[in-house]
């Protein structure tokens, strides 16, 4: 396994150490018994690691079905690890037992979902929503101070405290993931997992939360585990971005070092595939194939059908993590060095 | 307006007004929009939800359904309305030239037919090849969208593929008649990044070889870039800004472009803060008099909340904003 080098003077408030999630997809006992199916597998996750500095922002991208929501749902404890374990400041997530302890735990991380429209309750006004995790873990006493945090948590998310008296259905979909946030916080938690929370927003109300969330990052102290499909706004927030395909993390690294010097193959063909906003014209190679299923996914490097470096070995044995400069990456090609290097000359910013 | 190059205009549209009616009344979705499309054009609409962009598009191929409704202006295709037809000869005219592509494929096909008899009942239907020929040419188009092994494939149903195959199957159809207009509705917004390229790269291609114009509707100014010659910019049921794209991405004129283009995070591009549009789009209900932006206009002054500027050209684009042109009121 690869050392995880965090930047020094940066203690991890987050690990994951070798972090797996397989999921059950046989068919039905039935047909497994009349007609002989197999018991099928799927790994959603496979042996996953990556630590998160406090104060910081670690991304995960790739495309759908890639596993970054699984191992944003294994991180907040939505489902339970098949293999591996979950550091939070160095414990063992799993070793914590009894309601107490658990509950001071969970207190310390939330989570925001992608859909602003399923992950509020609308039978339920705004300042009950928010006001839930203060309840839920008794963190003051008496309705005046409930209403109060309620009042200040709304403000701090840029809504007016009047609006706690509405319903969900009253905001837009920006207000209500301003909404969602605004609950996450509550509890004042030092780390959030936020799981898409801008793909379902236009982008002029994408920017407004991206910057409340920096805002917010910078203003309380906030570690974030990011998950997005979309590398323009991951190169945007991440201090720290990992590539995910097919369940493996197949490169990370400090976010401007990766995406100035990408070495896996996948991460130059996303990069790549990003459309050219701002018309360069620079040489860019074709985008080929498509992510193969997750039940059956190729041996060895999973990547190596769609990959122009692949040889016999990418074919037969899976890459092991491999330090690099900024991060690690798993990959043959690079490991022989038979990976043409790659500068991207990133874009000035516009004027 | 003026079309680019010396090409005719192959769509024309006029004034276009789409009202929405209500139990609470008559809400104006698309408010008097003009625009052209040149033979082989791409023509790319931009706007956030609800600017009117989808509605635009479903009245050009007169696929609006009630409570939506035409309520003025004209659409002429190759100089001939078609807004005002009676609905068998639409449409034919629709079948034979104008293709559709949508954003789920999944729903753009019948679940219940291969994809092959999809595609030569489209074509059987739209030309006169035994079917035979049509089979024939139904594996043609699934080579040429990028589908592998498609004698094959064309014996399988709409399940059977992925996502970004099932795309391409749709963009197969949508050719099935050689049409010269396509409209295409945010046609890579349900795709992976990596699929996206490969469909806006088919998409070029496509208009390339068989010179159909494309109205390409997204909210995705990325794909725009990639893909239109020119670039309209809608907001609140209106055109704020219309022209080649490169100019418009490049030096946006209107506001609201600006900000849109300002509040795009880019890869190598080192800001903390997003350019932030303040507020939200208005509700139809509730579009502001004047022009419909400049309740979040840093610009915005005494006329902007009286009178609604009209399309003006500003050097090479045409922007609907009072800070240009000399303020007079010129039309048609």
């Amino acid at each position: 396994m690869v050392e995880r080098q965090v930047a020094e003077g940066q203690t991890a408030l987050v690990e994951a150490d070798d972090l797996s999630k397989l999921f059950d997809v046989s068919p039905p006992l039935l047909n497994r018994l009349l007609q002989g199916k197999p018991r099928a597998l799927l790994t959603a996750v496979d042996h996953v690691s990556f630590s998160i500095p406090r104060g910081t922002t670690f991304s995960l991208v790739g495309e759908s079905g890639c596993g970054k929501s699984t191992v944003a749902r294994l991180v907040v404890g939505l489902h339970r690890p098949s293999g591996g374990r979950i550091l939070f400041e160095g414990t063992d997530m799993a070793a914590v037992r009894g309601r107490g302890a658990v509950a001071r735990l969970r207190k310390r991380l939330q989570m925001i979902f992608q859909d602003p429209y399923a992950s509020l309750n609308p039978r339920w006004r705004v300042a009950d929503i928010v006001a839930e995790p203060i309840r839920a873990h008794r963190l003051l006493e008496g309705r005046r101070a409930v209403a109060a945090r309620v009042a200040e948590l709304l403000e701090q998310v840029g809504l007016a405290p009047s609006d706690g008296g509405k319903f969900p259905h009253e905001f837009s979909g920006g207000q209500r993931q301003r909404i969602s946030i605004a609950r996450a916080l509550a509890s004042n938690p030092e780390f959030l997992v936020c799981d898409e929370p801008t793909s379902a927003l236009d982008v002029s109300v994408q920017a407004q939360i991206l910057n409340l969330m920096k805002r917010l990052q910078r203003d309380l102290g906030l570690t974030y585990l990011f998950i997005s499909h979309d590398l323009a706004v991951v190169y945007h927030i991440s201090d720290f971005v990992g590539v995910m395909y097919l369940g493996r993390l197949v490169e990370w690294g400090e976010a401007r070092a990766l995406f100035r010097h990408p070495q896996h193959p996948y991460t130059r063909m996303l990069l790549d595939a990003i459309p050219d906003l701002e018309m360069t014209g620079r040489p860019r190679t074709p985008v080929a194939g498509e992510v193969p299923s997750p039940i059956a996914p190729p041996p060895g490097c999973h990547f190596h059908p769609r990959c122009p470096f692949a040889s016999d070995r990418c074919r037969r044995e899976a890459p092991r993590a491999l330090a690099t400069a900024a991060g690690a990456v798993s990959c043959h090609a690079v490991e022989e060095g038979r990976l043409p290097p790659v500068e991207r000359s990133l874009q000035r910013a516009k004027s | 307006m003026t079309p680019v190059s010396g090409n005719r205009p192959l769509l024309q549209v006029e004034d276009l007004r789409v009202e929405i009616r209500g139990r609470r009344g008559t809400l104006v979705a698309v408010d008097g929009i003009s625009f052209e499309i040149g033979e082989g054009e791409v023509l790319g609409v931009v706007g956030e939800s609800g600017a009117g962009k989808s509605l635009t598009g479903a009245a050009v191929i007169g696929l609006l359904e009630p409570p939506c409704r035409i309520a003025g202006g004209a659409i002429r295709f190759a100089g001939d309305r078609i807004d005002d037809l009676p609905y068998e000869k639409l449409r034919r005219i629709r079948g034979r030239h104008i293709g559709m592509v949508f954003q789920d494929p999944l729903t753009s096909l019948n679940p219940l037919y291969t994809v092959g008899r999809q595609l030569t009942e489209t074509i059987l239907t739209h030309g006169d090849l035994s079917e035979k020929a049509a089979r024939r040419r139904a594996i043609e188009l699934l080579q040429e969208v990028g589908i592998p092994a498609a004698e094959r494939r064309i014996d399988q149903y709409p399940h059977e593929f992925s996502g970004g195959m099932r795309q391409r199957v749709v963009i197969a159809l949508a050719l099935c008649a050689n049409p010269r207009l396509i409209v295409a509705d945010e046609p890579t917004t349900a795709l992976d990044v990596s699929i996206q390229a490969q469909i806006i790269g088919l998409l070029k291609r496509l208009c390339r070889e068989h010179g159909a114009a494309v109205m390409l509707i997204t909210h995705d100014m990325g794909v725009i870039a990639e893909t239109a010659d020119r670039v309209a910019v809608m907001y609140a049921g209106r055109i704020v800004e219309v022209g080649p794209v490169a100019e418009v991405v490049r030096r946006p004129r209107h506001p609201y472009t600006v900000g849109l283009m300002g509040s795009i995070p880019l890869v190598g591009h080192d800001v903390e803060r997003l350019t932030q549009i303040e507020g939200a789009m208005p509700r139809l209900d509730a579009i502001p008099p004047g022009c419909a932006f400049n309740p979040r206009c840093p610009h915005a002054f005494v006329r902007c909340r009286q009178e609604r500027p009209l399309l003006e050209p500003v050097e090479l684009t045409e922007a609907a904003c009072w800070l240009y042109g000399e303020g007079e009121r010129q039309r048609g």
